[in-house]
């Protein structure tokens, strides 16, 4: 087991090297390198020249990413172009969270990013338990229904779920639960930010804001893995050691929450696994809409703006947290599952 | 309730079985009656998808309602009928009453609970032990059934099992609670024949031991010679044959039980002499057959057998019956 | 040993049905998927109500020109649905019905366009790693996986913004489009194509190994025509269901980009850039997102139900959901 586990691990490192070594190639691609990898706006050609020396655009591509990744502060920089490298560089790579800085607001990437991801986590975590709870009583339970009526009307509704673009789902829940239910005079349900800026920050007013986000992220993901699950938990009753449950005259909860459940568990532990990529751009369009100040709509802001310093940085943290997270997933997986467990 | 002069242990009348598919209905189980006394052991012989596993199910209602029906019958447990049972009734039946061992070891235990759990909940839910206890009855039981180490091997897992060895585990879980009659639904037709020879001696031993009844699921004759006191065949879902063991091998009376045991490779056959197989396939059970079902296969069928089903009928007074209009010393209707 | 008195076999003249007669004349696996599609009444829905979108669609450019979905009058914006609009008019006064019609014609050619894209793709690296496996297959497989560890909207959304302006318009059939089309049509296939590429890699994986590869290698067949003229057609079954779900994933996928305004510019509409800046008018004018939402949603469900059906008649055993 403990093998497993450094050895996933040790599978995710040339994984996260070529996903940067892509990034890199994405981010070098898109047009002015000044820009890209952090310069000011200079007028003055010299200026231009020299900055980039500073930045290492002089340089053969293969050692620009070198830089990019591990910096250059062991190594000297020629700056005033002479041809002897005489200032020790300053960049410290992104392996050691210098991302360089933005364009827009001259902070260092990493704080910016950081000042925004809490107000993700708040989302998606909330959003995640939801999803999993959700499934897993929605699952069972019309698995357990087989063919009854609840059961096609689940799996039409299931349908109906993902097949829905998250924005419109969005667009809907405000329209039913903050403008009609304000027309009729119902309490209703805030649309925009976290707080109200009136009444400050409190837990009371982001519980209440959030309450909108949540529901739109999760209804695209709680519908198809309901039917992920009903279709696990089918192919579980359907085992021979079921039938053997119940012929030793075990009571049906028995049978079903403890012989049936704890098989049809293991591959639910993926879920969370997989659902992250899908839950981490579904915070993008989100945020967007409901003006939630978190890391996908800084996403947006800073892309449309061309800050690319930002933009680099929230994608390789993405993939390094969705990288992580599967890593993560397979362990628990494998802890799990006595068959891997103990062998 | 009428009170049968002699009770058996288990006497079923009339069983009948059917399964609503797409392709239309299945008729399992046609209308099987037989009987089991205390401590006697019966055999039920015959090929796949004859019915001897479904009715076995059916008794125990463990068959799945929506796409199964049982349709008729009774199944009396030492005179209570176990097919009108609430599901609750039939909790208390399976596992104290009545117990079950199935045919795949490799599937039939659930791959994430440990043995000694598998066999410990039986106690806990029909004993009402505690847990300390419970696990010294699963130590006691783990060794009558030949597993060495049982106290480390309780908390082993089945895959940490080879194929004999899951059985027997699955035999000590069945015995748990000390059954009355044990259903084994072909558990050595997944094992290699040494394994075989292991399981069918120590349930011998087992049941000699414990004075339990057994039903043995089989398609192997040569299984049943070794463990069994009676005899049925069965046949799409009919009994063809019943008798004493000795009297099967003796003097079968069935066509089909003849072909069968002239199917079976001697060591003592002329060499140059082709296997004896039977001709055709078994109906499907899609219908219910037009007269018997054997017609089609039989050697010695007549018109008549093409109309009518035959009943099961006693042959002599040595409690052999068989369902056939023809008798097959003689050629002719019985 | 037993007298074997053979009695006479005689004719019966009651017919017994032996499970000879109950066969039918045995059916093309065409007709046996056809069958087992059609039991699956979901699908059947879908395809039909698939058939009156794409209608819509391109009938609709019959009644409405487009020159009439692009006129734009502001002193008529933001008018709630009449009959004369049936949809209403939106910001800047044009008809969000006629823009539903000719948003519909592009939405729909992204997705069928991106997923030949994605197909192409997928197929090349699927087989290619699948086939040769060792180290083109390891360097494929990680590039494939290292792919799929980053999030497809991010992607989107980067590189809709860094080659969105690079094409120009276009001009074919007398149609203008916008050049932003062909680009959001490259990305979404180039974010896409890592799912059929692993599936095809299975099917290859598992079909080498069967003897009629061994028979054409054993007779001179060269790789490619090996790939793609025997094993290839063996693994149609999972690509087209693949392909037919990704058209549902495209149109989502262009959605989301042209809804954050990365996708396709104005003025040509796809049912995404209608909805761009609907919550600004998400109380007063409510008719500018719902319908091409209501729209968006019954095409990807009717896709969806139609690639349930296909995947059950198709290769049922590829079931996970």
């Amino acid at each position: 087991m403990t093998s497993y586990i450094i050895r996933r691990f040790l599978q995710g490192i040339p994984l996260l090297l070529i996903i940067s070594i892509i990034l890199f190639a994405l981010m070098m691609s898109t047009g002015d390198p000044v820009a890209t990898m952090g310069g000011r706006r200079v007028t003055r050609a010299s200026d231009y020249e020299r900055l980039k020396r500073q930045l290492g655009l002089d340089k053969p591509i293969y050692t620009q990413y070198f830089y990019w990744l591990v910096g250059n502060t062991w190594t000297k920089v020629d700056l005033d172009g002479d041809g002897i490298a005489e200032t020790p560089g300053t960049r410290l790579g992104i392996l050691r969270g210098d991302f360089g800085n933005s364009l827009v607001n001259r902070k260092p990437v990493m704080q910016v990013i950081g000042e925004r991801i809490p107000n993700t986590l708040i989302l998606m975590l909330s959003g995640e338990l939801i999803v999993i709870i959700g499934a897993l009583v929605v699952g069972v339970y019309s698995a357990l229904r087989q063919y009854s009526l609840l059961d096609h009307a689940v799996t039409t509704l299931s349908f109906i779920g993902y097949s829905m673009p998250i924005f419109f789902i969005a667009l809907l829940l405000m329209f039913i639960f903050a403008v009609l239910f304000k027309r009729w005079g119902l309490p209703y349900l805030p649309t925009v930010g976290m707080f109200d800026p009136q009444v400050g920050k409190s837990i009371g007013q982001v519980l209440y804001h959030m309450v909108l986000p949540v529901i739109s992220m999760s209804v695209v993901s709680l519908a198809s893995y309901s039917r992920y699950i009903r279709s696990t938990m089918l192919d579980v009753l359907n085992q021979d050691y079921i039938r053997t449950a119940r012929s030793k005259g075990l009571s049906n909860r028995t049978v079903i929450f403890v012989h049936a459940l704890k098989n049809a568990s293991l591959p639910i532990a993926t879920i969370v696994g997989l659902d992250l990529p899908f839950l981490l751009g579904g915070a993008v369009v989100t945020e967007r809409i409901f003006a939630w100040p978190g890391m996908g709509r800084l996403f947006l802001d800073h892309v449309s703006r061309a800050d690319t310093p930002v933009v680099m940085g929230i994608l390789m943290l993405v993939a390094v947290a969705v990288v992580v997270f599967q890593i993560i997933t397979d362990v628990i997986y494998a802890w799990l599952d006595p068959r891997i467990r103990y062998d | 309730m009428e009170t049968a002069s002699m009770e058996y242990l288990l006497e079923v009348k009339n069983l009948r079985t059917l399964f609503h598919t797409p392709e239309g209905t299945v008729f399992a189980v046609n209308g099987i009656s037989f009987h089991v006394d205390e401590g006697e052991t019966l055999a039920i012989v015959g090929e796949s998808g004859c019915g001897k596993s479904v009715s076995m199910l059916s008794i125990l209602q463990l068959i799945p309602v929506p796409p199964g029906e049982i349709a008729g019958g009774s199944a009396l447990y030492r005179g209570r009928d176990l097919l009108k049972n609430s599901e609750r009734e039939m909790e208390e039946i399976r596992g104290q009453e009545i117990a079950m061992i199935f045919q795949d070891p490799m599937t039939s235990l659930n791959p994430v609970l440990t043995i000694g759990r598998q066999i410990t909940e039986t106690l806990l839910t029909h004993k009402k032990m505690d847990q300390r206890a419970a696990q010294k009855r699963a130590v006691e039981l783990l060794d009558m059934v030949g597993i060495s180490d049982p106290a480390q091997r309780l908390s082993d897992y089945p895959h940490q099992f080879s194929g004999g060895m899951r059985q027997r585990v699955m035999i000590a879980m069945a015995l748990a609670c000390g059954p009355s009659l044990l259903i084994a639904d072909e558990p050595t037709t997944a094992l290699d024949v040494t394994i075989q020879a292991q399981i069918v001696e120590l349930v011998t031993r087992i049941r000699n031991q414990v004075h339990m009844a057994v039903i043995w699921i089989t398609h192997d004759l040569g299984v049943v010679a070794g463990i069994a006191d009676r005899v049925l065949v069965m046949y799409a879902g009919y009994i063809v044959e019943t008798a004493k063991v000795t009297d099967l091998y003796e003097n079968p009376c069935h066509p089909y039980t003849i072909a069968l045991l002239q199917a079976l490779p001697r060591v003592d056959r002329r060499r140059d002499r082709r296997l004896k197989s039977i001709p055709g396939a078994p109906p499907s059970l899609l219908m219910e057959p037009l007269g018997c079902p054997f017609a089609n296969r039989c050697e010695h069928v007549i018109e008549h057998c093409r109309e009518s089903n035959p009943p099961l009928l006693p042959v002599d007074k040595k409690n052999h019956s068989i369902a056939c209009w023809v008798n097959v010393r003689t050629g002719k209707p019985r | 040993m037993i007298d074997e008195q053979k009695s006479k076999p005689e004719k019966s003249r009651i017919a017994i049905l032996t499970p000879d007669d109950l066969e039918t004349p045995p059916l093309s696996l065409t007709q046996l998927a056809w069958r087992r599609f059609q039991r699956h009444k979901p699908a059947m829905i879908g395809l039909v109500v698939l058939a009156l979108l794409v209608m819509y669609a391109l009938g609709g450019s019959i009644f409405y020109s487009e020159k009439f979905a692009n006129f734009n009058d502001t002193s008529r914006r933001l008018l709630a649905p009449t009959s004369e609009h049936p949809f209403g008019t939106d910001s800047i006064g044009r008809d969000v019905l006629a823009r539903t019609i000719y948003g519909g014609q592009i939405s729909l050619l992204i997705g069928l366009t991106a997923v030949i894209v994605e197909t192409v793709l997928g197929i090349l690296v699927g087989a290619l790693a699948g086939y040769y496996g060792g180290f083109v297959d390891s360097i494929l497989m990680r590039i494939t996986e290292a792919m799929l560890n980053i999030p497809e909207i991010f992607l989107l959304i980067v590189m809709a913004k860094y080659f969105g302006g690079k094409i120009p318009e276009l001009d074919i059939f007398g149609r203008t489009f916008s050049g932003s089309v062909v680009v959001i049509v490259l990305i979404i296939g180039l974010t896409s194509w890592m799912y059929l590429a692993r599936i095809v890699r299975a099917q290859f994986l598992s079909l080498k190994e069967n003897e009629f590869v061994l028979a054409a290698r054993a007779t001179g067949t060269p790789n490619i025509e090996i790939i793609f003229r025997h094993i290839l057609p063996n693994s149609v079954a999972p690509i087209v269901v693949s392909a037919t779900l990704g058209v549902a994933n495209a149109i989502l996928s262009e959605a989301y980009i042209s809804f954050l305004g990365l996708g396709v510019q104005p003025p040509t509409a796809t049912w995404g850039n209608m909805l761009d800046g609907a919550n600004n008018y998400l109380e007063s004018a409510p008719w500018l997102w719902f319908f091409p939402g209501l729209l968006i949603l019954l095409t990807v469900l009717s896709i969806n139900f139609l690639g349930d059906g296909l995947r059950d008649a198709l290769d049922p055993r590829s079931r996970t959901v």
